[in-house]
């Protein structure tokens, strides 16, 4: 088989093992899994063999796979079913087929009883397969459907324990947000397609780069960036990835960790020419990566729920891919884009087995259990690994991938790089930086708070089915490994260098050993005076508030821990400037249409009805009144056609 | 003999026949009534035939196709009217009032409580689907 048809094949096999999943999870229980899990490893497999087959993309000369085909004429701007393989697309599918895979396999375990499994896998399946059609698709509008179709199946997924308020709200509010999102992202594929003619991702990038250019490359930017941030959860629309936790563990870790918010930077990786034609849009997106990831960082530090505090942190490394990209460096978004997807999807998974262990998803609940971490050991050990690649300490994933960051950052400050404004570079850096010591820190107090709690002893709920485990192992890999492949990652990618620069190394490596030892120093303090607070309070009329808990960031974060907690009021504030107006018209619409049009109904309503009970009154049922009323119309009759005859004469 | 005199006549005993059919109460002189319409029509009829002096006759044919159709409407009458008071005790056009419009109290739009009765059940109906939303 060609290449070609390999990598049709890709986002082909997922979409019909949901389509199959949808038709028979009914019918034919024992299939489920079956259908659930080799259609996703079958593409990742054959992922696999196309980035072989791709070899190192652009960098050692391997040109990208480009093919298209045209169904039926679609009016004046084509729109073809084309792929477009470089070395980002072969490798980020790489990704999307791993954590697809692991997800799939470990909700085996983690959804074993769980009465709608067939709906959920076959959606995952769908959304696995969209993700892939949007890293394949070479054409922006094929791209879009995939790109819907994932926003969809977040609805459906984050909703899967719809019994519950809290699950119902996330979903929409996950939907309603990143379609806030993706209104301007369409107009702006439509601007981008009228000024280069097409929809071709190739055309595209050969108009922008040509000497005309664009015609309008700051408004298409800016409206592809809304999307973007919509899809990405980036300020100021990144409000819906953290309620969308509501959802099962593993869709957490495929959907809002490693594939779906992955898509608006692989986006921008995507077209960067595009936007890098804009120089007030680098400047925007660097703002808007600055406050996303050093706010989150802030918010995470203050969480309780641990999958909400993986969540802030999720929409702050993204901020930092965004944050590449501003600078113009996409070689080092997409590679933090790969370590982080491999460790975070680790994060979620481990969570997973963590919360069923403790029972609860608070971190204040696990910090008064004792023996957390021998309950489940393999959880323990490799969010260790995921928890030391995201707080960037050397040698582990995430260290070499922010270093890239950090570095690309650094190269545009200093105003090496070409076309890209300096103060980008500087936005970068110093939130980059600020964000590593606040990364470390609630990564610290994550660890700290989960597995050294001291207390009563951990509920026992039995041993975790082993296939969870081995897909934390699995998982694991990357997140210690990915490190090594600095100097091939290049070949695949544009060419630069990824391996770590001195200054920024130092730099990073120190700001994070800081920000983890100042926690740890915290911890120890908070958990000092947590003991002797519950032993002054061991009187019957204490309180459980009265006893500090020994949470290091309340103590860390000061005043600002209140407002951190609940993400800096910006629900509060789009309930305030949205949400309130929408009903205030609502209400309005309903008063207008209650009173005002309903009026004119009902009178249309009434008055027939009225003239008929009036005639109905006539009928009596007295044939003589109605003899009567024949005569008297007759009378009337002939006196008229007499009237009229002689006057006609 | 001149036409004035039948005609006066006829137009007496149709005046007579429409007062008894409008204001008689008893079935029976209602149809007597009826006769007597038709007997001013046949009048009527001879009287003018005589007086076109119409070779065909026609008025006189057409008196007695009336007369064979009245012998037969009193016939049939008479039985309608012998079945409905066997059936209630009753041959009194007044009280004969199946044919009238039934008194529906949820029909009156000059009930004050009918409206509201409305207006309740649609937002009753809108609260469902409020809640079902």
């Amino acid at each position: 088989m060609t290449t070609t048809t390999l990598a049709v094949l890709v986002p082909l096999l997922p979409f019909l093992g949901a389509v199959a999943g949808l038709l028979l999870g009914r019918t034919v229980p024992g299939l489920v899994r079956p259908l659930a899990v080799l259609p996703t490893l079958a593409a990742l497999v054959l992922a696999v063999v196309v980035a072989v087959d791709q070899g190192g993309g652009n960098g050692n000369g391997t040109a990208a796979l480009n093919t298209h085909t045209q169904l039926t004429p679609t009016g004046s701007v084509p729109i073809e079913l084309a792929l477009h393989i470089d070395g980002f697309a072969a490798l980020v599918a790489v990704l999307v087929g791993v954590v697809a895979t692991c997800v799939q396999i470990y909700s085996t375990g983690y959804l074993r009883d769980d009465p709608r499994y067939p709906s959920y896998a076959a959606l995952v399946s769908l959304f696995t397969s969209a993700m892939l059609l949007v890293v394949y698709s070479g054409d922006l509008i094929v791209l879009l459907v995939g790109w819907e179709v994932m926003g969809i199946c977040s609805y459906f997924l984050v909703g899967h324990y719809w019994e519950t308020p809290e699950a119902r709200a996330a979903s929409l509010k996950a939907f309603v947000v990143t379609k806030l999102g993706d209104v301007p992202f369409l107009i702006g594929l439509f601007a981008l397609a009228a000024d280069a003619g097409s929809f071709r991702i190739t055309t595209v990038l050969g108009k922008a780069a040509s000497s005309g250019g664009l015609d309008h490359p700051t408004l298409i930017a800016l409206l592809l960036l809304a999307g973007v941030a919509g899809k990405s959860a980036q300020f100021p629309l990144h409000t819906w990835l953290p309620d969308a936790m509501a959802g099962p563990t593993p869709v957490s870790a495929l959907i809002h960790a490693a594939t779906m918010v992955a898509a608006g930077v692989y986006f921008i990786a995507r077209l960067l020419p595009v936007f890098a034609a804009s120089q007030a849009a680098l400047i925007v997106l660097a703002v808007m990566a600055a406050v996303t990831m050093a706010g989150s960082a802030l918010a995470a530090l203050a969480q309780d729920d641990i999958k909400r505090v993986l969540a802030y942190s999720t929409v702050g490394q993204l901020g930092y891919m965004t944050g590449a990209l501003a600078v113009g460096d996409r070689d080092a978004a997409v590679f933090h884009l790969l370590t982080h997807g491999g460790f975070k999807a680790l994060l979620f998974l481990a969570a997973g087995v963590i919360i069923h262990a403790a029972g609860t998803n608070s971190l204040s609940a696990m910090s008064r259990m004792k023996d957390l971490r021998d309950r489940v050991p393999d959880a323990f050990w490799t969010m260790t690994v995921a928890l030391l690649a995201l707080a960037a300490i050397p040698p582990f994933s995430g260290f070499f991938s922010k270093e890239a960051v950090l570095g690309a950052a650094e190269h545009t400050a200093t105003g090496d790089q070409h076309g890209v404004p300096a103060v980008t570079g500087w936005i970068v850096l110093v939130a980059g930086l600020l964000t590593a010591l606040l990364t470390a820190a609630y990564a610290t107090r994550l660890w700290l708070l989960a597995f050294n709690g001291r207390g009563g002893e951990a509920p026992d709920h039995g041993r975790q089915p082993v296939v969870m485990n081995v897909v934390l192992w699995v998982l694991a890999i990357p997140s210690l490994a990915l490190g090594l492949v600095t100097g091939v990652l290049p070949d695949w990618f544009d060419g630069r260098s990824l391996t770590p620069a001195l200054t920024t190394s130092v730099l990073g490596t120190g700001v994070a050993l800081v920000g983890g030892l100042v926690t740890y120093g915290a911890w120890r303090h908070t958990t000092a005076m947590a003991a002797i607070g519950a032993a002054s309070g061991a009187t019957p009329d204490a309180t459980p508030d009265a006893v500090p808990d020994a949470d290091p960031g309340r103590l860390l974060l000061g005043p600002l821990y209140r407002h951190a907690a609940v993400g800096f009021h910006l629900d509060g504030a789009y309930a305030a400037l949205f949400v309130r107006p929408v009903r205030a018209a609502a209400s309005l619409v309903q008063f207008l249409d209650r009173a005002v049009v309903d009026t004119y109904v009902r009178a249309a309503a009434e008055t027939p009805k009225a003239l008929g009970w009036a005639v109905r009154r006539a009928q009596t049922g007295n044939v003589q009144t109605y003899l009567s009323a024949l005569l008297a119309g007759t009378v009337v009759l002939v006196v008229a056609v007499v009237l009229v005859a002689t006057a006609g004469a | 003999m001149h036409l004035v005199y039948p005609a006066v006549l006829s137009s007496l005993l149709f005046c007579t026949g429409l007062y008894g059919v409008l204001a008689r109460r008893n079935a029976i002189l209602v149809l007597m009534s009826v006769e007597l319409m038709l007997n001013a029509v046949n009048l009527n009829l001879v009287a003018f035939d005589v007086w076109l002096r119409d070779t065909l006759h026609a008025g006189q044919a057409l008196t007695l196709f009336v007369i064979a159709v009245a012998a037969a409407e009193i016939g049939i009458g008479l039985a309608i009217v012998l079945a409905v008071y066997r059936g209630r005790g009753t041959s009194d056009i007044d009280k004969l009032r199946d044919a009238a419009e039934p008194r529906d109290p949820h029909d009156d739009p000059y009930d004050p409580s009918d409206t509201a009765a409305v207006a309740d059940a649609a937002d009753a109906t809108d609260e469902k689907a409020e809640a079902t939303a």
